[in-house]
C-alpha cells in the first residue's frame, strides 16, 4: 500500500508536467527581467554621472590640477573650482565617524552576542532596528538642536563643526556596523568557543583571541559598510557642518563636505554652466568613492572565506 | 460572524467606489476648462503659488496645478527645455544668464528682504558701510558698531542663491564677494532663522515673510524694513518674485488664468499679504533687470 502510494509520487515527480514547465519558465524569466533592468538601471546611471561629470574637464576646460587645489571661489573672476577642502572634509568626517562607532558598534555586538546573549539581545536589538528606521533629516535636526549649541558651550566656537557631523554621523552608522558584526560572531561555530574553552582560556581570552580575530573581516566589512553610509549621507551633515568653504585643519570648524555642497548648490545652478558641472563632478567622485568601498568589501570577504 | 463583516465590509466598499465614480463623472461633466500645469522653481515662492493652485483649482474643478520646489535656475531652465509650464525665479532670466527672449516674464509679486541678528546682540540699526564691513570680514566684534563684546557670526547663503544674489546687489552694494573664514552657509530659509535665534552673535538675512519674534530685523541707515518702506523704494532691499513661460508654450490659455488669478486684487490684498509677501499692486516704483528704478505710472 505505501510502495504503491511512493511510486505514484515518484511518476508524478519524473513526469514532465506541462503547468509546471510554464510555472518554472514563468519564473525564470521573471527573474532574468528583473536582473536585467537593475543591471541597466545602474550602467545607465553610471554613464549619465560619468558623462556630467567628465564634460567639466573636457568642454568646459577646467584642469584637473585646478579641480583638486583648494581654491573654491565658483562666482569669482575668473571662477575657480577647487574642490579638495570638501574631498577632504567627506574623508574627515567618515573616518572620524568610523573610529568613534566601530569600537561602540562591535563592543555591542559582542556584549548581545557573547556576554548577555538572552536579554541583552532583547533590549539591543530593537534599539538598533529603530536606529535604522529613523530618517537622515531627524538626525540633522537633533544634531542642529542638541549637539550644536552643546559643542558652542563647550568648546566656544559656532558649534557648526566638523566634530558636530562626525557624531551625528557616528550615531547612524552605529546600526549598520552593530548588525552585521553581530551576524557575523553569531555565524561563528559553537565548536570554536568550546575548544577555547577548553584549553582553559577565559571568556575575555574568547572573545579577544579566537571570536575577534576568526570574525575580523566580517568585522571590517560592517565598518566599511557604515564609512561608505557616512561618505555618502548629506542632509544631516549639511544641516550641522556649516558648509564653508574652508580646509579642515581643526575639530571645531566648520567646513563642508561634497554632499553638502553639492545639495547646497544643486537647485540654484543652472544645468549646463561650468559650476553645475563641477557638482556632477563632485558626484562622480562620491561615486567612485562608493565603487572603491565596494571593492574594499569584497576583498576583504574573500580574504575572510579562505 | 465572519460572512456577516466580509458582507458588510464588500457593501461598503462598493458604495463608497459608486460615490467616487459619481463624482469623478460629475467633475468632467462640468469643470470645462480642465488641464495640467506644473510650475516649478524657487523654493521662496513655493509656499504662496502652492496656496493660490489650491485656491485656483477649487474654482476651477478639472484643472491640476503641480508645484514644485527646485530653485530658481531650475525653475528657468525647466522653462526653457519645456519639462515645466511655469517657472519660479527669484531674479530676472538676464541675471541668471538665460536668454530672456524665449521667455515671458510675470512678476507677480514682491519679496522684501533685510539683514537679521540674534536679539541678544540688541544692534537695530547699521549704517550700510557697517553692513558691508561686517559681511567682507572688516569688521569681527559686535563692539565695533556699538554692539557687546561679542564675536560675529555669519549665517550665508550659497553662491547662487536668489536671497544672496538680491541681498548682494542692494543691502552690500553689489561688494566685493565677501567670504567670512568662519562663517556658516545654509540654503534654507527656515535652517537660517533657527540659527540666527540660537547662534550667539550671528547676523544674516531672511526676507520679510519669515521674520518673527526669534530674530531681529535691523534697520539700514534708519531706514525700518517694512511694506511700506519697499512700495516707495526706501527701503531698496527687494526683489521681484518672477513666472517665467515658454515664449512658444503649449498650455498658454491655462497659464495666463492661472497667472492672472495670482495677479487679482483678492489674491493680492488677501493671499499675497498675509503670508509676509508685498503685492504688485501697492509698489509705487517699477524696477528693471540693470536695477534702475523709475516711479510707476
Amino acid at each position: 500500500m505505501e510502495n504503491r502510494a511512493t511510486s505514484e509520487w515518484a511518476n508524478q515527480l519524473l513526469r514532465p508536467d506541462k503547468k509546471q514547465r510554464r510555472l518554472e519558465l514563468q519564473g525564470r524569466l521573471m527573474t532574468l527581467i528583473s536582473a536585467w533592468v537593475i543591471i541597466l538601471t545602474l550602467f545607465s546611471l553610471l554613464y549619465f554621472i560619468a558623462s556630467k561629470g567628465i564634460s567639466t574637464f573636457l568642454f568646459d576646460g577646467v584642469s584637473l590640477s585646478q579641480f583638486f587645489s583648494g581654491k573654491w571661489a565658483p562666482a569669482g573672476t575668473p571662477p575657480s573650482f577647487g574642490t579638495l577642502p570638501f574631498i577632504l572634509g567627506s574623508f574627515m568626517v567618515t573616518v572620524l565617524a568610523a573610529v568613534i562607532s566601530a569600537p561602540l558598534g562591535i563592543g555591542a555586538a559582542i556584549y548581545m552576542t557573547e556576554i548577555a546573549p538572552s536579554w541583552g539581545k532583547k533590549i539591543l536589538q530593537p534599539v538598533i532596528e529603530l536606529l535604522v528606521g529613523i530618517p537622515s533629516v531627524v538626525y540633522g535636526f537633533v544634531g542642529l538642536t542638541v549637539i550644536v549649541p552643546f559643542l558652542r558651550d563647550v568648546t566656544g566656537g559656532p558649534g557648526f563643526s566638523l566634530l558636530a557631523g562626525v557624531l551625528v554621523l557616528s550615531v547612524m552608522i552605529l546600526p549598520t556596523i552593530t548588525s552585521i558584526a553581530v551576524d557575523t560572531l553569531q555565524s561563528i561555530p559553537r565548536s570554536m568557543r568550546e575548544a577555547s574553552y577548553a584549553l582553559g582560556a577565559t571568556r575575555w581570552q574568547t572573545i579577544s583571541r579566537v571570536l575577534v580575530r576568526t570574525s575580523l573581516p566580517g568585522l571590517m566589512t560592517g565598518v566599511v559598510l557604515g564609512m561608505a553610509r557616512a561618505f555618502g549621507e548629506a542632509l544631516a551633515v549639511q544641516m550641522v557642518i556649516g558648509n564653508t568653504d574652508t580646509m579642515p585643519t581643526n575639530l571645531i570648524q566648520p567646513i563642508s563636505t561634497l554632499t553638502s555642497v553639492i545639495t547646497l548648490h544643486m537647485g540654484d545652478t543652472v544645468p549646463g554652466t561650468v559650476y553645475n558641472d563641477v557638482l556632477w563632478s563632485m558626484a562622480l567622485i562620491l561615486l567612485l568613492m562608493t565603487l572603491v568601498f565596494i571593492v574594499l568589501i569584497r576583498w576583504m570577504t574573500r580574504r575572510g572565506e579562505s | 460572524m465572519w460572512k456577516k463583516t466580509l458582507a458588510t465590509i464588500s457593501s461598503m466598499v462598493l458604495v463608497f467606489g459608486l460615490a467616487v465614480g459619481c463624482a469623478k463623472g460629475n467633475q468632467q461633466g462640468g469643470g470645462a476648462a480642465g488641464g495640467k500645469l506644473t510650475a516649478v522653481g524657487s523654493t521662496a515662492m513655493q509656499p504662496l503659488v502652492e496656496e493660490a493652485a489650491n485656491q485656483f483649482m477649487a474654482q476651477n474643478p478639472g484643472t491640476q496645478i503641480t508645484v514644485q520646489g527646485g530653485g530658481s535656475g531650475a525653475g528657468l531652465s525647466a522653462v526653457l527645455n519645456g519639462s515645466a509650464d511655469i517657472g519660479n525665479s527669484d531674479l530676472f532670466a538676464e541675471e541668471k544668464k538665460k536668454d530672456p527672449t524665449k521667455m515671458v516674464d510675470h512678476r507677480v509679486f514682491v519679496v522684501g528682504m533685510a539683514p537679521v541678528v540674534n536679539p541678544k546682540v540688541g544692534i537695530d540699526n547699521l549704517t550700510q558701510q557697517q553692513l558691508v564691513d561686517i559681511f567682507t570680514g572688516k569688521i569681527k566684534n559686535w563692539r565695533e558698531v556699538g554692539g557687546p563684546d561679542q564675536k560675529i557670526v555669519l549665517v550665508n547663503r550659497p553662491e547662487n542663491s536668489g536671497t544672496r544674489a538680491t541681498f548682494v546687489k542692494y543691502a552690500l552694494n553689489g561688494a566685493n564677494e565677501y567670504r567670512g573664514k568662519d562663517s556658516i552657509v545654509q540654503d534654507s530659509s527656515g535652517t537660517v532663522r533657527k540659527i540666527v535665534a540660537e547662534t550667539p552673535g550671528a547676523i544674516g538675512y531672511l526676507a520679510f515673510s519669515y521674520f518673527d519674534k526669534s530674530i531681529k530685523p535691523v534697520k539700514l541707515d534708519g531706514v525700518e524694513p517694512t511694506n511700506e518702506n519697499v512700495y516707495t523704494n526706501k527701503w531698496k532691499v527687494w526683489a521681484y518674485e518672477h513666472m517665467y513661460t515658454n515664449a512658444d508654450g503649449k498650455n498658454k490659455e491655462l497659464e495666463e488664468k492661472f497667472i492672472n488669478f495670482i495677479l487679482t486684487p483678492e489674491v493680492q490684498k488677501n493671499l499675497v499679504e498675509k503670508m509676509g509677501y508685498i503685492p504688485m499692486t501697492e509698489m509705487k516704483v517699477e524696477r528693471d533687470a540693470q536695477g534702475n528704478v523709475k516711479n510707476k505710472k
